[in-house]
């Protein structure tokens, strides 16, 4: 009899604790990122179209559609395909070298004294990182460039140009330990 | 009258060897030929240069103006001739170079004017800071944090304690300790001038216990409106936090400034350097430095800013035999010195020469628990580590990674010689670098949308150009070939046309003046 009840119990409780989280699980949920988004988050927002898609976010949904794989990041290299791989539950893979190869971080620079104004450039720029105006000279905003090249092919007087981020005393990183480097990613 | 002191976890007893060093009076150290000074002595936003190579400029003459609020000018620390501006190696744990202006000595050493202010109280503390900034003075215990921003607080914050910090607890220094013993008047000037800015209710001036002639010399000359204090000689004593701690029984939680409990700490050697700008009007050009360990005769010197080590080492005797390493600072937290070129900067307290034995090669954790006994922030160094080692910076910050002071005590006694305190500088890069890039991929992300949003808008019928783009770009992997050999044949066109524009510009140099001009105009247009 007492065990009876005993189960009864317990029973009654884990029933009532089940529909209580249940109900709080439903109701008290933050309203969560969507797949893409956290696709996009993880993405560089280089917006290169490296990967075949006209920018990130436009890869990022072909990546939750299925249509694309992984892999196709080159700005993003290896840390971006283990970000990938952890959040979709895959395995990583290298990176896909028909998209291009990881290389060090550039701005687009143009040559002053050969732009011709024709405005080309500041229309393809994805983030809107070129200032001027039709028969003015352009000029790159340095902080807001991403490196994509996406303006060097449209230039009619190709004066512009990519040129590696300084690397100066400000942005130098603490190396790792000699023996820290043992321990694979 | 001993007073009330509180103690700090942790901290290890270190043999100080100050004896070494802190027995005879300083002397001033002979001016260079060349003074090397970095643009960027202070934590902040570099300064920026304002005198052009050839100028003559004068001891105390601003070369480099401060460019924001957090940061200071730079003044020329002799006089003589700027001969260049440009990368020399400075004190820096990579090594690297950066922008110095190089001053060549004239030996006349001759001030410009100097302007002292009026007496001090009759000066509201507004304009009390602006001479600090002015005189370009730094927190010259180590950090290098602009002290305006510090003696400002007072405007906002109610301070209750000023604290002047002479624990100088490293083994090896005794820059603080010769500073007090011989300007005592200087720290205690300077310690009620900040006082006054700061509008504290009480000021300590304290130093350690085995600074027995520096004590002496500060209660010659202390009334009653300063309290003195001796905290035990416990490495890191003279940490900020640490101090305060030790002090006033009070802890700065985590992630605070000690402005958020009532409390502004400077140490001495700023507090002199306050004093001497508001007394004779001298910047900060000076500051007493170290030079100790196996040199021929150790002892502190009072060195212009921007005098190579390899001088001051000389000066004192270098010893000729086995090669030495060079330290700038102390044993537990100071740097390699990779180039002897180095100049002495506003944050030098020593130079420390020595032929110690090497560290043994960095062995497995055994988990024996001797780094959190001796961490003077309660952290667990051996988590920090693993979660270091594993990359795993998110949960090594859930551990507190940002609270560590960099002491070294978990490094020190190590029984496995783990470099923990380098572990710890790389993990705390390493979020720094994480962070900036994803500031940056927002940046980017922010900019992205709000275009595809402004297209939307402007030209529903037209295609947009990123759309066009993507038939040039989303093509077969032959087409995005042929897009990349395009765009490397257009970066080689651009290359090969900037030489010949260069040759031309050589040949004819009138016409770049042309150029600039219409340039300059077309800039005003937009």
């Amino acid at each position: 009899m007492s065990i009876v009840s005993a189960l009864l119990v317990m029973g009654t409780l884990a029933i009532g604790a089940a529909l209580l989280l249940g109900y709080a699980a439903a109701r008290f949920t933050r309203g969560s990122l969507s797949l893409t988004d956290k696709i996009d988050a993880l993405l560089p927002q280089t917006q290169c179209g490296d990967c075949g898609y006209s920018g990130c976010r436009p890869y990022a949904e072909a990546i939750t559609r299925g249509d694309a794989d992984i892999n196709q990041c080159p700005p993003g290299g290896a840390v971006t395909i283990i970000a990938l791989a952890e959040l979709l539950g895959r395995d990583p893979k290298p990176l896909d070298r028909h998209y291009g190869t990881l290389m060090p971080k550039q701005v687009a620079v143009i040559d002053e004294a050969v732009c011709i104004g024709c405005f080309k450039c500041i229309q393809v720029c994805p983030v809107d990182a070129i200032l001027g105006a039709p028969k003015q000279m352009h000029a790159v905003i340095a902080s807001e460039c991403t490196g994509c090249e996406l303006c060097i092919v449209p230039c009619p007087v190709d004066c512009i140009s990519m040129t590696e981020v300084n690397q100066g005393i400000a942005s130098w990183r603490w190396p790792r330990s000699q023996d820290a480097s043992r321990i694979s990613l | 009258m001993s007073r009330k002191l509180w103690q700090f976890h942790g901290g290890i007893k270190l043999p100080g060897h100050k004896a070494l060093s802190n027995r005879e009076p300083s002397i001033p150290a002979a001016i260079p030929v060349r003074l090397y000074l970095p643009l960027q002595q202070h934590i902040g936003i570099t300064s920026h240069p304002v005198v052009k190579i050839g100028d003559k400029v004068l001891k105390g003459q601003v070369i480099a103006r401060a460019e924001s609020y957090v940061s200071v000018p730079i003044h020329a620390s002799t006089s003589g001739t700027v001969v260049d501006i440009g990368e020399y190696p400075v004190p820096h744990p990579s090594g690297l170079s950066a922008m110095c202006v190089v001053i060549e000595a004239d030996g006349q050493d001759l001030w410009i004017e100097k302007k002292p202010p009026k007496d001090y109280e009759s000066l509201e503390p507004d304009a009390l800071i602006h001479i600090v900034r002015d005189a370009g003075i730094v927190g010259m215990g180590g950090a290098g944090f602009p002290s305006h921003v510090k003696v400002n607080e007072g405007a906002e914050n109610v301070v209750n304690t000023l604290i002047i910090n002479g624990v100088e607890c490293e083994p090896y220094i005794t820059c603080d300790d010769r500073l007090i013993c011989e300007r005592a008047d200087e720290v205690i000037g300077g310690a009620r001038i900040i006082a006054h800015a700061v509008k504290a209710k009480r000021c300590i001036v304290a130093v350690e216990d085995d600074m027995p002639e520096a004590y002496a010399a500060l209660e010659r000359v202390s009334g009653s409106d300063i309290e003195l204090a001796r905290v035990p000689a416990i490495y890191p004593a003279g940490g900020e936090k640490q101090l305060i701690l030790t002090l006033t029984g009070e802890e700065v939680p985590s992630g605070r400034l000690p402005i958020h409990i009532g409390i502004v700490m400077h140490n001495v050697a700023t507090a002199a350097a306050v004093y001497r700008v508001l007394q004779y009007g001298e910047p900060l050009v000076s500051r007493y430095v170290t030079v100790t360990g196996s040199v021929a005769r150790p002892r502190n010197v009072r060195a212009l800013l921007g005098t190579p080590v390899r001088d001051l080492i000389d000066q004192c005797g270098r010893e000729l035999g086995a090669p030495m390493k060079v330290i700038m600072g102390g044993p537990m937290m100071g740097l390699p010195v990779h180039d002897e070129n180095v100049p002495v900067t506003k944050t030098t307290n020593c130079i420390l020469v020595t032929n110690g034995p090497e560290r043994g090669p960095e062995m497995p954790c055994i988990r024996c628990g001797d780094c959190v006994d001796v961490c003077p922030v309660n952290l667990l160094p051996q988590h920090l580590y693993w979660y270091t080692r594993a990359h795993d910076f998110d949960t090594a910050q859930d551990f507190h990674l940002f609270d560590c002071i960099d002491c070294g005590c978990c490094a020190h006694v190590c029984p496995s010689n783990i470099p923990l305190v380098q572990y710890f500088f790389f993990a705390k890069s390493e979020i720094a670098v994480e962070e900036e890039a994803r500031e940056s991929a927002d940046l980017a992300r922010r900019r992205f949308e709000s275009r595809t949003a402004r297209l939307a808008q402007e030209k529903p019928a037209r295609k947009s150009p990123v759309q066009k783009e993507k038939v040039v770009v989303g093509g077969t992997q032959d087409d995005r070939g042929q897009k990349r050999a395009y765009i490397q044949a257009a970066i080689a066109r651009t290359k090969a046309k900037r030489a010949r524009a260069g040759e031309a510009k050589r040949s004819k140099e009138p016409s770049t003046a042309i150029d600039a001009d219409s340039k300059s105009a077309s800039r005003s247009d937009e």
